[in-house]
């Protein structure tokens, strides 16, 4: 399905990312979570990116998804870009200030990120050190306006200048399956005014939901301004989904859909779950204003590439030929003979 | 009392509206008292009844009538540009289940708000932490808790500069 390239408002120029370019060009875009690794070795971060790269235009680069401490984003995305990889670089507001965010945009610019994801973040009494303070000096629309004044007018919040401004495609999340439903498509209208070129959203499990919401969204001409990503991924049984729907902040899940995993037997669940995910993205891709799908499959990353497959989504557009030599280098370490 | 109020929106904003005006028309007045004096005067009868009526958290710079007269301070998250991904399918919050989303309360009662309703749509700048636990009458008097970062480019004037 090809969609005429849409022109941002905020931007005429060249895309300044992959993601930005694939989605510009008016390709079905698919983007998919790393998961973080809880580890100080980069070939961990490697290994996931490895299996993802091929098979999607942006690697999500999780900011302590779900309150709970993994290896930082920023540091995520600065290994990825040195391999020569496409980083989406998630930004909460749950840990840091409006001082330690901005650096952070700088720093992340300098290292070659330029997808920007910019969340509220999971509050941390959803992680497993709930005894945390929890900082939320910024919210989402905040720091959308103050990335993009970055951005556009060079200067932090405080007006002092910036030497170079970082030139970042900025993003963010919409969840259309939380209340109050009917102002979410006028909230995903506030992100827009407020800088957000692209549009993450929510695992997508309700349809007929998501498509008033996509209805409502074309209503106001949203979908001309901003490229919306549908949230989409595998559940791994019954009982995952259970977990998820009743555990996971923002997560819903139809009964339908549970119903349906428990009616195959245990063994087969995990097959059905990614039967599941491949229909839906074939429904999402058929309603009007979704320029892509993002995908979170989380502890089953192996599934992501039957999935992007399966469903008719490869070879993904504008990949980089030739391997970075950064990325050889550390690849095959561990073909290096032992020391 | 506060509930009968909590659940009248229409009111509330009127209440608002000719607290505000009179606030205005006592101006002079009170900058010829002087402006720390009459805070200290009246700081603890403003903290007493927007306590109770809205859980106020005396962040200093009141935007109750732009968000539906639901304080967004209440949130545990401190949003103050709309609810985040985490309500629950019931309308409560993410973070204490037994509260009712204050973005939820927020929408319905803008809804039923002619004066107001339409400012939940205003993109609320980030909070100024130096004025909390002072009061929101007289910083609104002095201009103080209009003030953003310098850097803080109003989105309206955005969209005329690209
Ligand atoms: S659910 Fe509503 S009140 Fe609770 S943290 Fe999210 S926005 Fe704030």
């Amino acid at each position: 399905m090809q969609r005429d390239p849409v022109v941002s408002i905020f931007h005429n120029g060249e895309p300044r990312s992959r993601l930005e370019r694939v989605l510009r060009s008016g390709r079905f875009a698919v983007t998919a979570e790393l998961n973080p690794p809880d580890s100080a070795d980069p070939q961990e971060v490697y290994d996931a990116a490895l299996v993802l790269s091929s098979i999607c235009d942006g690697i999500n680069a999780v900011d302590a998804s779900g309150a709970n401490c993994h290896m930082s984003s920023v540091a995520i995305c600065a290994l990825l870009t040195r391999a020569g990889y496409e980083p989406v670089y998630q930004v909460s507001c749950r840990d840091r200030n409006r001082i330690a965010i901005q650096g952070d945009l700088l720093g992340a610019a300098a290292m070659g990120v330029r997808n920007v994801l910019c969340i509220t973040g999971d509050d941390v009494t959803a992680g497993d050190q709930p005894e945390a303070k929890r900082v939320f000096d910024l919210d989402s629309i905040q720091l959308l306006h103050t990335a993009r004044i970055m951005r556009d007018y060079g200067v932090y919040l405080s007006g002092r200048k910036l030497t170079v401004p970082p030139p970042l495609f900025l993003g963010a999340a919409e969840n259309p399956f939380a209340p109050p439903f009917d102002w979410r498509p006028q909230r995903l209208a506030k992100k827009v005014a407020a800088g957000a070129e692209f549009i993450q959203t929510q695992y997508c499990f309700d349809i007929p939901r998501f498509r008033t919401f996509m209805q409502r969204v074309c209503d106001l001409g949203l979908h001309e301004k901003c490229f919306i990503l549908a949230g989409v991924g595998p559940l791994r049984s019954a009982g995952a989904a259970e977990f998820m729907r009743t555990k996971v902040p923002g997560v819903y899940i139809p009964d339908a859909v549970i119903e349906r995993l428990k009616g195959v037997p245990k063994n087969k669940q995990r097959a059905e779950g990614k039967k599941i995910c491949i229909e839906i993205i074939q429904q999402v891709r058929e309603i009007a204003g979704v320029a892509g799908i993002h995908i979170m499959a989380y502890r089953q990353e192996e599934l992501v590439a039957e999935i992007v497959e399966e469903a008719g989504l490869l070879p993904r557009p504008f990949r980089a030929e030739v391997p970075h030599p950064a990325r050889e280098r550390h690849l095959h370490r561990q073909e290096e003979p032992a020391r | 009392m506060t509930t009968i109020l909590r659940n009248r929106p229409a009111l509330l904003e009127k209440t608002y509206q000719i607290a505000e005006r009179a606030a205005w028309t006592l101006n002079p007045l009170i900058a010829k008292i002087g402006y720390a004096r009459v805070e200290r005067l009246i700081k603890p009868a403003e903290d007493f009844a927007k306590e109770r009526i809205f859980g106020c958290h005396h962040c200093g710079q009141c935007i109750l009538h732009s968000t539906g007269m639901s304080c967004p301070m209440e949130c545990p998250k401190n949003l103050r540009n709309g609810p985040c991904g985490g309500v629950r399918p019931n309308g409560h919050c993410e973070v204490k289940p037994e509260m009712r989303c204050v973005w939820v309360v927020a929408y319905e009662n803008s809804q039923q708000m002619p004066i107001y309703g339409h400012e939940l749509a205003q993109i609320q700048p980030p909070v100024n932490r130096r004025l909390e636990d002072t009061s929101a009458w007289i910083n609104m008097l002095t201009g103080v808790d209009k003030h953003v970062p310098a850097g803080w480019i109003p989105i309206e004037n955005i969209e005329v500069v690209q």
